[in-house]
């Protein structure tokens, strides 16, 4: 297990260096200079001012040289500053990742509660009413556009009945988790509701896989009561699969929040990566998305050590392969 | 846990849930955030919105467009002898003008604003490592300062120009604050000034409001600064909010959590127009026509687009009138010259291009476009008169207006093709670096008896031998504009002044450099119990003003 998790982190920081230069080299193509942005709308700008400020940046370096000053300085804890914002890359980040995990983390753990039960609830009776009106139920869901449930959810829930506040993170100058949970209920659902079609199909699925095995027709045979036959034997290897599509959905977190957090007014990583994409905030791009890719390097991490937790057959002894 | 947690949140929410503000509190919403509290880096119409809530500059246009002071006592002026015409050692006609800082100015600590801040800010300006957008006025424009006491001080600037009262841009700093912090590297000032690093600092803001909170990204708290000079403001919180989607912004003004949406960076136009129909029983909407200046930039260097009687035969093809009333609701009055009928120095007397379908055949049939071949013009050569037109991508209601207009073109023979781009695109390296083929749809904002030389100047072409520096996309070049641009800066006497306007407003309309359109209002959208507000409809925010805003007894 050791040698598989060196090997693995090995391999997490090889991806994380060659990803941190792709995506400089990316950002540098893309057309707009963050000086001439800067100046765009001061006319008195000359010439000169545009040079002074580029070599202030350091834009005037070779792209090589640039991207050696960053990592240079990356390895030694110094991420820069965003050119936009003014202030340490970390700074602006770390409050914003925080807000995007648990935004996130509260709407995949309702995500799972709801979609597990419902997924083995419709594969134990395939194609019977329940069946149909939850397959329903998911393809509604999986159809109806992010931000338009979103706006749903703000006239309905927000406008109409005045229940619940219609964005941001907590009412100003309120600390208490208490006082911010009530802002956390309208973003959560919206994301919830979005994916708990797919999820449930996935867990349907997966299911209707395991419950015609023969390890579950002999386990019923041996006389197991048919709770102990779906939830501890079926769904313990259905849960697989499912790993993985968590694991993978992880990566395309922030970008995939995008949406709620702006119909939201949520301010999380989402809305900061395309921010600083399109601001040609270069650092602030750049770390927020080695973020992104070291969360899907690590949900995949985690789904691994989860298969050998959940299928005894799976073992890290050996090339770590 | 999850359905728990979610089931609690539901039953405490209409405990947790924002009721309608207090009316000693008041929640703006806009859709942008401030992405940086420096007041001389990064200019940005949110953060200028929020710090004149904080801060005053020396001068500024008020709501009637006449320059005013607010943090000095009064203007300079040639006259009263506090502005005096001198010669520079190089020779030149410069101008020196003194100002005198409010006797009861106070920084949010209870140090006073003195001269000492005018000399450290001019300083921070003009060094190359500062950071500064504005560099040209402090480094070039200024070029000495002498404090003549605690208050008094007399700025020389490199030119006798006829504005030389105007310092809006002079954006004071507190040297008490920001002097240790500039000195001990002026190269990583930028990012360590305390407007960055200590925002909630009382000493950085001497406003009838300070900074008390902010929340990156979501919203921002000002209180009322005991240290202020003028008439006391009446709310005691006001707080900023960003949301960003403008139909999230509406639900929020909907709901409550939100009292009020600036015009300033608020909702669109068309969206209030819609909100106005259904809501606007409940609010205060108005619409405050202004300086942008909603146009469409022609490259002078397309062979079609250089013969003046194709960009005539355009307008002419336009029912301007009619976008406006069906579009806009009428309240986004046509444009005929660059200089908005509002501002002082407009001349009426120039050509006006009504819309005139006969008239724009006529023009194209003269400029060789005669042939019409499935509905399209050609010319002798074969060529199709066929035209792109660009804005950016996303804005609803210019994409709207583009659509109109190439239908109108259409029946005029004009073939129009839209290439719509990212704003960071069009406005980086199309716009800049005049990559664009025929036309691109977009607006100027400007302030009152502004000269428009950087738009209009031959000298204001980018190219890549002046780095691309200038914002004369269209690339017009006329010698006698020109001469009227740099006369408009020196010639001050009233009735010179006056006809060098009418001359350049004649000029425009008869070169046609771009293609006129409307002069934008900005809709504000208020609520019914509050009172005091005044839109300026140019550059400097109404939030200037904010200490004659209150909730009606």
């Amino acid at each position: 297990m050791t040698r598989f998790l060196a090997s693995r982190l090995l391999q997490a920081l090889a991806v994380l260096l060659l990803m941190s230069f792709v995506i400089t080299v990316l950002m540098t193509l893309m057309p707009g200079d963050p000086v001439d942005m800067m100046l765009a709308g001061n006319p008195r700008a000359t010439p000169a001012d545009a040079a002074r400020l580029k070599a202030l940046y350091g834009l005037d370096k070779p792209l090589l040289e640039r991207y050696g000053h960053w990592l240079q300085a990356a390895l030694a804890g110094d991420f820069g500053f965003s050119r936009l914002y003014a202030q340490p890359v970390l700074t602006i980040l770390l409050p914003r990742l925080g807000n995007t995990l648990l935004l996130l983390g509260a709407a995949m753990a309702l995500t799972l509660a709801v979609a597990l039960p419902l997924g083995v609830y419709a594969a134990r009776r395939p194609y019977g009413w329940a069946d149909n009106a939850i397959n329903l139920f998911c393809f509604a869901g999986i159809s109806v556009p992010a931000f338009w449930l979103a706006l749903l959810l703000i006239l309905l829930f927000a406008v109409e009945l005045q229940w619940l506040p219609a964005s941001g993170l907590g009412p100003v100058g309120g600390e208490g988790w208490w006082e911010r949970l009530p802002y956390l209920v309208l973003p959560v659902a919206s994301l919830t509701l979005a994916s708990i079609g797919g999820y449930t199909r996935y867990v349907r699925a997966a299911m209707m896989g395991e419950l015609r095995q023969d390890y579950v027709r002999t386990a019923r045979a041996k006389g197991l009561g048919e709770g102990r036959v779906v939830w501890r034997h079926a769904l313990r290897n259905a849960t697989i699969p499912i790993v993985t599509i968590v694991a993978l959905e992880f990566g395309a977190l922030f970008s995939g929040a995008l949406v709620t957090e702006t119909m939201f007014a949520w301010p999380g990583m989402g809305k900061l990566i395309y921010d600083s994409i399109m601001g040609n905030d270069l650092n602030v791009a750049l770390v927020a998305l080695l973020f992104a890719t070291l969360t899907t390097l690590a949900g995949n991490l985690l789904a691994d050590a989860a298969y050998a937790g959940l299928d005894p057959r799976i073992s890290f002894k050996g090339d770590g392969a | 846990m999850a359905a728990f947690t979610l089931a609690a949140a539901l039953a405490a929410a209409p405990m947790g849930s924002p009721a309608f503000a207090a009316k000693d509190e008041l929640v703006i919403g806009m859709t942008q955030f401030p992405s940086n509290w420096h007041p001389s880096m990064e200019a940005m119409m949110a953060k200028s919105y929020v710090l004149s809530m904080a801060r005053r500059p020396f001068t500024a246009y008020d709501a009637d467009w006449r320059l005013t002071c607010l943090l000095c006592t009064e203007l300079p002026a040639l006259d009263k002898g506090t502005a005096e015409v001198e010669t520079r050692p190089d020779g030149k006609k410069g101008i020196k003008v003194t100002y005198t800082i409010n006797p009861k100015a106070t920084w949010g600590d209870g140090t006073p604003v003195t001269t000492e801040d005018v000399l450290f800010t001019w300083t921070v300006g003009k060094h190359p490592q500062s950071g500064y957008s504005n560099f040209d006025l402090f480094a070039r424009d200024i070029v000495a300062i002498d404090a003549k006491d605690e208050r008094t001080f007399t700025i020389h600037r490199d030119k006798a120009v006829c504005s030389y009262a105007e310092i809006n841009d002079f954006e004071i700093l507190p040297a008490h604050l920001e002097r240790a912090v500039f000195e001990a590297d002026p190269a990583t000032y930028r990012n360590r000034s305390k407007y960055e690093t200590d925002t909630t600092n009382p000493g950085l803001w001497f406003g009838p409001y300070r900074i008390a909170q902010v929340e990156p990204g979501s919203h921002v708290v000002l209180e009322p600064n005991p240290t202020w000079w003028g008439a006391k403001p009446a709310f005691k919180r006001v707080i900023v909010k960003s949301i960003e989607n403008t139909a999230a912004l509406e639900a929020n003004l909907l709901a409550g959590q939100v009292d009020m949406v600036p015009g300033e960076t608020g909702l669109p136009l068309d969206q209030v127009l819609a909100f106005e129909k259904r809501h606007g029983s409940r609010y205060n909407v108005f619409y405050k026509p202004g300086l942008f200046f909603e146009h469409i930039e022609l490259n002078l260097d397309n062979p079609a687009l250089a013969d003046l009687r194709v960009r005539r035969a355009l307008l002419h093809a336009i029912d301007r009138e009619a976008i406006s009333k069906q579009l806009y609701g009428g309240r986004q009055p046509v444009a005929h010259n660059e200089i908005s009928p509002l501002d002082r120095v407009h001349a009426p007397g120039y050509p006006i291009y009504a819309f005139d379908p006969a008239l724009a055949a006529k023009l194209l049939d003269e400029a060789g476009w005669s042939e019409r071949r499935a509905g399209v013009r050609h010319n002798a050569k074969g060529e199709r008169l066929s035209l792109e037109i660009m804005t950016t991508a996303g804005n609803r209601s210019r994409e709207v207006l583009q659509q109109v207009l190439q239908a109108q073109w259409r029946q005029a023979g004009v073939e129009v093709r839209i290439v719509n781009e990212p704003a960071r695109v069009l406005f980086g390296d199309t716009l800049e670096k005049r990559r664009f083929k025929s036309m691109v749809l977009f607006s100027w904002i400007s302030a009152p008896e502004n000269i428009p030389r950087t738009i209009l100047h031959s000298s204001m072409i980018p190219t890549e031998a002046n780095n691309w520096a200038g914002q004369n996309y269209t690339g017009y070049r006329n010698p006698e504009m020109d001469k009227v641009l740099e006369d408009l800066e020196h010639v001050c006497e009233p009735d010179a002044n006056r006809a060098l306007w009418a001359k350049l407003q004649t000029l425009y309309a008869q070169d046609l450099p771009n293609l006129p359109l409307f002069f934008r209002a900005d809709p504000f959208i208020l609520p019914s119990w509050l009172e005091g507000v005044v839109p300026t409809g140019h550059l400097d925010s109404s939030t200037l003003w904010i200490e004659t805003w209150k909730a009606k007894e």
